[in-house]
């Protein structure tokens, strides 16, 4: 008993959780649909009647995307009993060279799924905490919708189903991460 | 639940319970293992970004092969859902901009919180309630996107 719950705990190596994620993208299909999420921010603004002024929101958004945020709904719950019901007690753990290149930054790491210095409530009013939850939240929303689509569905779905425009959606994602990780997080770091 | 709905109903209705719950529990067990791989994880997406661990490289790369397995049954075998409707794909439009430009916006966003849609879900389920304004943000972002997009290249 006690193992089980120790292994519900985790956290999980690569080759446990990998496959499990990608089982995600079957249990849709079974449902006739495409494992996408950052279609949900669409939905939730054509959710705002004010928004609906702009063709691009006014559509039947319960017919549409309501399953989809059901889904997203659903990932919080999940979130709960993985990350509060049964989390794991232990910090999480990273490269030794990663902590080192944080710490030169002006970050302690601090075992939590993220860094509090950067996503508590305290940290909004601070400049780093402001830059890194509200322009990184903007450029991801801005982003998504742009390149029409996120991790899932092109990082997952789109590469799965062999579709070139995902590929390079893939490797723009890239590219802006390797940017923010070693030119912005530093300086941003350094606010 | 099932066996009681009449078969003309059994698809759409999103007011339906069995609706719900199917999505819902959908999501849940994503949820759940997204915080068990710990990919929702600030820490982990620095370490990605900086090549200093496997782990995330690991994760992704077998979801896309279980998924590409799945998609390929599907296709070879002409595989229905469980209603008995086809399984359409979807087909990204030609072109190349809007991938690039859009894909470089979204990295400096993901690498900047550490999280992407899924995630912030996630996270604000565990108990980091301050994803919340990673979410509004991001809905402004779509937002912004949508009174812009027809000046941007695509």
């Amino acid at each position: 008993m006690s193992t089980i719950l120790d292994a519900l705990r985790g956290p999980w190596p690569w080759y446990v959780a990998g496959p499990l994620i990608g089982l995600t993208v079957p249990l849709l299909l079974s449902l006739g649909k495409r494992f996408g999420l950052s279609s949900n921010l669409r939905h939730m603004c054509a959710v705002v009647p004010a928004a609906r002024r702009n063709a691009f929101f006014a559509y039947d958004w319960r017919r549409e995307g309501g399953w989809n945020l059901l889904v997203f709904l659903g990932i919080a719950v999940g979130g709960f009993v993985g990350g509060v019901l049964l989390a794991n007690p232990e910090p999480v753990v990273i490269a030794e060279s990663t902590s080192r290149a944080l710490a030169e930054a002006g970050l302690t790491v601090d075992g939590a799924l993220a860094p509090a210095a950067l996503f508590s409530w305290s940290s909004l009013f601070t400049l780093p905490g402001f830059v890194v939850m509200v322009l990184g939240g903007f450029l991801i929303g801005f982003g998504t919708r742009w390149a029409a689509g996120c991790t899932s569905g092109h990082a997952i779905s789109g590469l799965a189903e062999l579709q070139w425009p995902s590929l390079l959606a893939v490797v723009g994602f890239f590219v802006g991460g390797l940017l923010a990780t070693h030119l912005v997080v530093p300086l941003v770091l350094g606010l | 639940m099932a066996t009681t709905t009449p078969v003309a109903t059994r698809t759409a209705s999103a007011t339906s319970i069995g609706f719900v719950a199917r999505y819902l529990a959908i999501g849940a067990y994503f949820g759940f293992v997204l915080v068990k791989a710990e990919v929702l994880s600030w820490y982990r997406i620095q370490e990605m970004f900086r090549f200093h661990s496997f782990h995330m490289y690991g994760v992704i790369g077998l979801a896309v092969l279980v998924a590409a397995l799945a998609i390929w049954s599907v296709r070879r075998y002409r595989l229905r859902s469980l209603g008995g409707e086809p399984i359409a794909f979807r087909v990204f439009e030609a072109g190349w901009m809007r991938y690039v430009f859009g894909g470089v916006t979204f990295g400096l966003g993901w690498a900047l919180t550490g999280a992407c849609p899924g995630p912030i879900a996630a996270l604000i389920g565990a108990g980091l309630t301050g994803f919340t304004v990673v979410l509004v943000a991001a809905v402004l972002g779509t937002w912004s996107y949508g009174q812009v997009r027809a000046r941007l290249p695509h």
